[in-house]
């Protein structure tokens, strides 16, 4: 669990750009896309989608998989899952609270 | 999964009477389980100790944003990648920094409260977040196609 926490952070700070973002709406429809296809219908360049890709690679949003001569990517829903379950837990301690400052003030 | 949490709470009680809930820092410190040094004064750092059972190890630092009586109170916070005992204090730098804002609006009852708490997506670069601004409602956009399928293949 704590391991799991201490790689917040990075997944928040990966998910902080439009073209990644873009890149893992695209991944996640589930069937791994090489570069080539990433990079078609894109302004982009392959090398700049390659840099992108292994930035959501290094916290794990994306795994490479060898096929062939080939790189292709794939989604992992696992990071991004703990950022929700994060935000889930982060939004209870706010019901908590809050439920606390009405019971003062209503006194 | 929204990058932002939003809660709104209505309270049977005078807006003055919220306002003084909020930015007393004793009150504060009494709901929000938090024992703090010293009044806040916007644009200075507020210091103290959690007292909520069991994190009473943690340490309160937040810098107070706006005070506009009786409206608007803010102020930003580092959020710790872990509060366990075994691994606090960490050191924070380069964690997201969010901000909290509460906002008090008179109703035929007492008081809304609209809290938010903002940044979660605190991006490292300006020029990153002028394309979201531009881009509007991109990330929401994205976020809820990645929501769609999390959800889907939970």
């Amino acid at each position: 669990m704590a391991g799991q926490r201490r790689a917040r952070a990075p997944v928040f700070a990966a998910l902080g750009d439009e073209t990644r973002l873009s890149l893992v709406a695209k991944l996640c429809g589930r069937r791994p896309y090489s570069i080539s296809q990433l990079t078609q219908g894109s302004r982009l360049t392959r090398q700049a989608i390659t840099k992108h890709l292994r930035v959501l690679e290094s916290v794990g949003i994306v795994h490479s998989v060898r096929t062939g001569r080939e790189s292709r990517f794939e989604f992992d829903p696992q990071p991004i899952e703990g950022i929700k379950q994060y935000l889930d837990f982060v939004s209870e301690q706010w019901d908590q609270t809050l439920s606390r400052l009405k019971s003062l003030v209503e006194d | 999964m929204d990058n932002y949490i939003e809660k709104r709470i209505e309270l049977k009680a005078p807006i003055s009477r919220v306002w003084r809930a909020l930015t007393d820092y004793r009150e504060f410190g009494e709901w929000f389980r938090v024992k703090l040094d010293g009044p806040f004064v916007p644009g200075q750092v507020s210091r103290g100790q959690i007292t909520y059972p069991g994190y009473e190890h943690v340490q309160w630092e937040a810098v107070v944003q706006k005070m506009e009586h009786e409206r608007l109170f803010s102020f930003t916070w580092p959020h710790p990648q872990s509060l366990d005992k075994v691994d606090y204090p960490l050191n924070h730098s380069g964690e997201p920094t969010t901000l909290v804002e509460f906002r008090l609006e008179k109703t035929a009852n007492g008081t809304l409260l609209v809290l938010t708490e903002s940044g979660f997506d605190k991006l490292p670069g300006d020029r990153r977040r002028e394309a979201f601004r531009r881009n509007d409602g991109g990330w929401t956009e994205q976020m809820k196609n990645i929501e769609n399928y999390v959800t889907q293949t939970s």
